[in-house]
């Protein structure tokens, strides 16, 4: 990696990313169909509007704005008070309207700030001494600028087909017209890492606010890099801190090699570092990288020159005359940064301190709202006294560190146990533990006196009849002990 | 059966019916005469109706009590209306083949108020004319002069109404569509304020001046028709959510203390036709002995709206006809015809790259002082009244070679689109059998006083009764 | 101001717009444009400095629909495809483009 090793750190990647959100609203982003276009049957999911009829017009979703703005506030972005939407020219056989609708000059929303706390850069000779002696940062908060998220839609989907022995192109027009959000930061990226961690913490908050599923695989999310390199200057390269001694050349290369046809965040790191490794043997040996779009070849792992949809990217934006503008008052901006909800990292904050988790835990808990949710909701069970505990189980104080454990280690199945069941499950568990080595023996003992059949068989080697024994003696012992327990004394008392 | 069908109107033709005078079958057969009659030579309709298809519509009409306010009425629609499984070609031959899957929501209400469809109108491919010359199909000839233009863009229109192949036709007007071809026919045409009727289906050509009109022999027709086919529309984001006036309930007012307004650039127009200028000074003489007060107003921003208008329609043109890349639907982008690769390349230029400041914004801009003219007017007068050509219908061909000519005579009338104001035009008198045209300008959703104005003025000079000598 | 439309100019408009201009076409259509660029350059004499541009005249804002699936409106595969130059298993067939 080029930015580990010194020696090669004469090159330093610049990165700036777009990224794609198809929006999980219920329809599409101008007329009526259902959004959800994943696996359907081709052009079943059309209308006049999405297929571009003559004559059609478009209106727009009022939950996908919504849903743009609330993504913008998420990301701590400004939202502009004025915003309408534009026409983006170009021909390609997916856009159906010879244009897309977009958003030029007035996006919904503008000029944000995502953290990230990244790995410090830290100087080759760095010891490990010095690192547990804390005199060193291993980990460095870093500052994405957002430039803008504005709304669009998407297009059809293209296939290619040889038919009779014609190499064609297939289009279907279902994803036509589902909302888009794209993201677009400032070249703010280092690192293939920082752009690894930001479009995790950025799908991260999108399924937060639960507006996309955010699936790379199913193309509801896409990432496009922007990639040059330029020639970073170290005054002195063996200090402790280069990056304040590093002069920081403000200049951007005059150049950018931008990636599509990405689809996970695994083909993401490669198709950068694959970039970063090539645009340095280019400058190496003297040669300057030109500006252009390349494509991610996953079965190479490489990227390869695209041709381009057209050659001059002049779009002729102008402002959509079928769309009234849109404005927005402070109180209504004010309103929707309430429905935010807690992002994750205050989530996080919040369970370590409140809960008494470790960061660890707090981390893999607020991974998903769901699970957070889930979390806490047996927490709340816990200190109700009004959560009635099932039959056979004694309502008993269970930590919620325990219950955090338990999530975590057991890998709880959200969907087929209730926090109340977890609950019982943890108490079970913990009483399990205080039942009296006599009384485990007592019920083992009944058992093998009631089944004597059973017990004869195991002892002749027939397993099955283990677990009826041990299934007798669940029966007996209501809950307050393991099958596990009672199988292994069940053993031991026959084998004696 | 006592029916003639020249000089029926959509209001005695519903008192016929309704009297049982004569039924739905008559009108709609009496209409198939005339297109089997006339449209050979004057090439007004490019698709009519199966006439099984018609008559069984008329007579499920006939075993009704005609109560629907439409019941049984021969309606032609101009050819950028889509219309569910009949062929609409906007008049190009991209769409020579094009047979839509839906209705446009006029083309639905008028079905639902009981209109028979006839057909479909020839009009100049896409909007782009003022003549019915840029028809990729026939030219439509004037009834009032087969040597002379109909006026366009919705030529086909005009001439089935004056013709009698229908009792109402409907248009688009963009820059003076409904009211040029109106006017040099001898009839209604309404250009609504912009937002008051859905432009759902209708083939768009400059989606921020697209207004959807209609033409017939009389203005109370005109104002039934609007009062239908008007009204907000969850299709059409840009349609008003403003109540529809019953215009047909208030056309009888008196013209006493009505201000009129002549912008006085109209008037004093280099290259007007003086016999046209008289025409409309006697008009607006007899508006006076009427009661109204007559004031000179100024439009300051008139010299430059022609200018304003051929950047920012070409524009939203250039736009609006990328969809019709023959995937989906019609012929590939070779089959367009000139006039429409001119407006094109025009749009284009004037969007791109390098250009677009010059271009597009400045016009933009200038819409703005446009239509602050037309506000500030309103401010003091109640309506504009002002010739709606300045020339009588030209000779085919007189201006085909020649854009910028043929532009100019849209000159009255492309300001009103520019600002989004509702006007009529409403017939004015004659020279020798050639028919001049007025036009009555409204604030936005003024069409009701616009209306009423027009009727007043038709009631006593009855130009309409002057049918073309076919 | 007036522009003078060259032959590459009108090649270049002409490939941005998707249209192709015959050979003996282009003095025809660079004379014509040309005018009409003449005739619309009379702009340029307005003052127009801090007047806010107008792209549409209705001065309404905000309009929108709820996001609710429109049934009636959905075409049928059949219906989507009825005016398709060539269709293949439910697709529209178009020459094949390089990804």
């Amino acid at each position: 990696m080029v930015q580990e090793d010194p020696k090669n750190m004469n090159y330093e990647p610049i990165i700036g990313i777009e990224i794609h959100v198809e929006l999980g609203t219920l329809s599409k982003m101008f007329c009526g169909c259902p959004a959800d276009h994943f696996g359907k049957e081709p052009n079943t999911q059309t209308c006049p509007v999405c297929l571009g009829l003559p004559g059609a017009l478009p209106v727009p979703n009022k939950k996908a704005v919504e849903w743009t703005m609330l993504l913008g506030l998420a990301l701590g972005c400004t939202i502009n008070k004025e915003s309408k939407f534009d026409r983006k020219h170009y021909f390609y056989p997916d856009l159906p309207k010879g244009y897309q609708i977009s958003q030029y000059d007035a996006p919904l929303v503008r000029d944000g700030v995502l953290k990230l706390k990244v790995k410090s850069h830290l100087p080759a000779n760095t010891t490990h001494q010095a690192l547990q002696a804390g005199k060193l940062k291993v980990e460095e908060e870093k500052s994405i600028r957002i430039r803008r998220v504005h709304l669009e839609e998407d297009t059809g989907k293209l296939q290619h087909a040889v038919i009779d022995g014609k190499r064609v192109s297939l289009v279907d027009f279902n994803r036509s017209g589902v909302p888009l959000v794209e993201i677009v930061t400032e070249p703010d990226f280092r690192s293939t890492e920082e752009v690894d961690m930001f479009a995790k913490k950025l799908q991260q908050i999108v399924r937060y606010l639960g507006i996309s599923g955010a699936d790379m695989e199913k193309g509801s999310m896409r990432i496009e890099p922007s990639i040059s390199l330029r020639k970073s200057e170290i005054l002195n390269p063996k200090s402790e801190t280069n990056s304040k001694f590093k002069i920081q050349n403000s200049k951007l290369p005059d150049y950018r090699v931008e990636i599509k046809n990405i689809n996970s965040f695994k083909f993401a790191r490669n198709a950068i570092t694959y970039e970063i490794e090539r645009q340095t043997e280019m400058l190496e040996h003297g040669d300057t990288p030109t500006q252009q779009t390349r494509g991610y070849v996953e079965a190479k792992g490489v990227t390869v020159p695209q041709r381009e949809k057209e050659e001059a990217h002049d779009y002729r934006y102008f402002p959509e005359p079928d769309i009234p503008p849109m404005r927005f008052a402070q109180e209504q901006i004010a309103k929707s940064k309430e429905q935010i909800g807690e992002m994750p990292d205050e989530k996080k904050e919040r369970f370590i301190k409140e809960y008494g988790l470790s960061e660890y835990d707090a981390t893999i808990l607020t991974e998903d709202r769901l699970s957070a949710e889930y979390f806490e909701d047996a927490v709340k069970c816990q200190k109700s006294k009004a959560r009635p505990p099932a039959r056979q189980v004694k309502s008993q104080e269970v930590s919620s560190k325990t219950i955090a454990n338990w999530i975590i280690n057991k890998k709880v199945d959200r969907a087929s146990v209730t926090p109340t069941q977890l609950l019982d499950q943890i108490i079970i568990a913990a009483q399990s533990v205080f039942v009296s080595g006599d009384e485990l023996e007592s019920i083992v003992t009944q058992v093998l006196d009631g089944n004597p059949k059973a017990a004869r068989e195991y002892k002749n080697g027939k397993e099955p009849a283990l677990m009826f024994l041990v299934g007798q003696a669940m029966r007996l012992a209501k809950g307050k002990s393991t099958a596990e327990d009672l199988r292994k004394k069940i053993i031991e008392l026959i084998s004696k | 059966m006592k029916m003639e069908i020249k000089a029926l109107t959509i209001q005695s033709a519903l008192a016929g019916l309704r009297t049982k005078q004569f039924t739905a079958v008559d009108v709609v057969g009496a209409c198939l005469t005339n297109v089997k009659k006339f449209n050979e030579d004057y090439q007004a309709l490019l698709a009519v109706v199966d006439e099984d298809v018609l008559m069984a519509q008329a007579k499920d009409i006939d075993a009704t009590d005609y109560s629907l306010p439409l019941s049984g009425i021969p309606i032609v629609l101009k050819d950028l209306f889509t219309s569910d499984g009949i062929r609409t070609t906007a008049g190009s031959k991209v769409l020579e083949q094009y047979v839509p899957v839906f209705d446009a929501t006029v083309v639905a209400k008028l079905k639902a108020a009981g209109a028979i469809i006839i057909g479909k109108a020839n009009q100049d491919a896409w909007g782009h004319g003022s003549s019915g010359e840029n028809s990729d199909y026939t030219p439509t000839k004037n009834p009032y002069d087969p040597s002379r233009v109909p006026g366009g863009s919705s030529s086909g229109s005009a001439a089935a109404v004056a013709l009698g192949m229908c009792l109402a036709a409907t248009g688009t007007d963009t820059g003076s569509s409904v009211r040029l071809p109106a006017a040099f026919c001898n009839l209604v045409g309404l250009k609504p304020t912009y937002g008051r009727v859905s432009r759902y289906g209708i083939i768009a050509m400059a989606s921020s001046f697209d207004t959807i009109g209609h033409i017939t022999k009389t203005v109370y027709d005109n104002a039934l028709i609007c009062e239908i086919t008007a009204g907000k529309d969850a299709y059409d984001a840009t349609t008003s959510e403003i109540p529809v006036p019953q215009y047909t309930n208030k056309l009888d007012i008196k013209l006493q203390g009505v201000k009129i307004g002549l912008p006085k650039e109209y008037f004093g127009l280099h290259g007007m036709d003086p016999r046209v200028s008289d025409v409309t000074r006697t008009a607006i003489k007899k508006l006076e002995d009427l009661g109204a007060r007559i004031v000179d107003v100024s439009l300051p921003h008139t010299s430059v709206a022609m200018a304003c208008y051929y950047i920012l329609v070409p524009s939203e043109v250039s736009s609006n006809l990328a969809r019709f890349d023959g995937v989906r639907f019609g012929n590939g982008r070779e089959t367009f015809g000139m006039e429409a690769k001119r407006r094109m390349m025009i749009g284009t230029y004037a969007l791109s790259s390098g250009y677009y400041d010059a271009y597009y914004k400045t016009a933009a801009q200038i819409r703005t002082l446009i239509k602050k003219d037309f506000d500030d007017v309103f401010g003091a007068v109640d309506v504009l009244v002002a010739p709606s050509s300045p020339t009588l219908p030209f000779a085919i061909g007189q201006k085909s070679n020649d854009p910028v000519a043929m532009y100019l005579s849209d000159i009255f009338m492309c300001p009103v689109n520019i600002a989004g104001v509702p006007a009529v035009n409403v017939p004015c008198g004659f020279v020798g059998d050639l028919p001049v045209g007025m036009q009555i300008i409204g604030p936005q959703f003024g069409e009701e006083r616009i209306y009423q104005i027009a009727s007043i003025y038709e009631k006593e000079t009855q130009w309409y009764k002057k049918t073309p000598k076919i | 101001m007036s522009d003078t439309l060259t032959s590459s100019d009108l090649a270049h408009i002409a490939k941005l717009v998707n249209l192709s201009i015959d050979a003996d076409q282009y003095d025809l259509f660079s004379s014509q444009l040309t005018a009409i660029l003449d005739f619309v350059s009379r702009l340029q004499e307005v003052p127009t400095k801090n007047i806010a541009p107008t792209a549409q005249v209705t001065g309404l804002t905000n309009v929108y629909r709820d996001d609710v699936v429109d049934q009636p409106r959905i075409l049928t595969q059949k219906d989507a495809l009825a005016n398709a130059h060539e269709t293949h298993n439910g697709f529209f067939v178009v020459p094949a483009v390089f990804e």
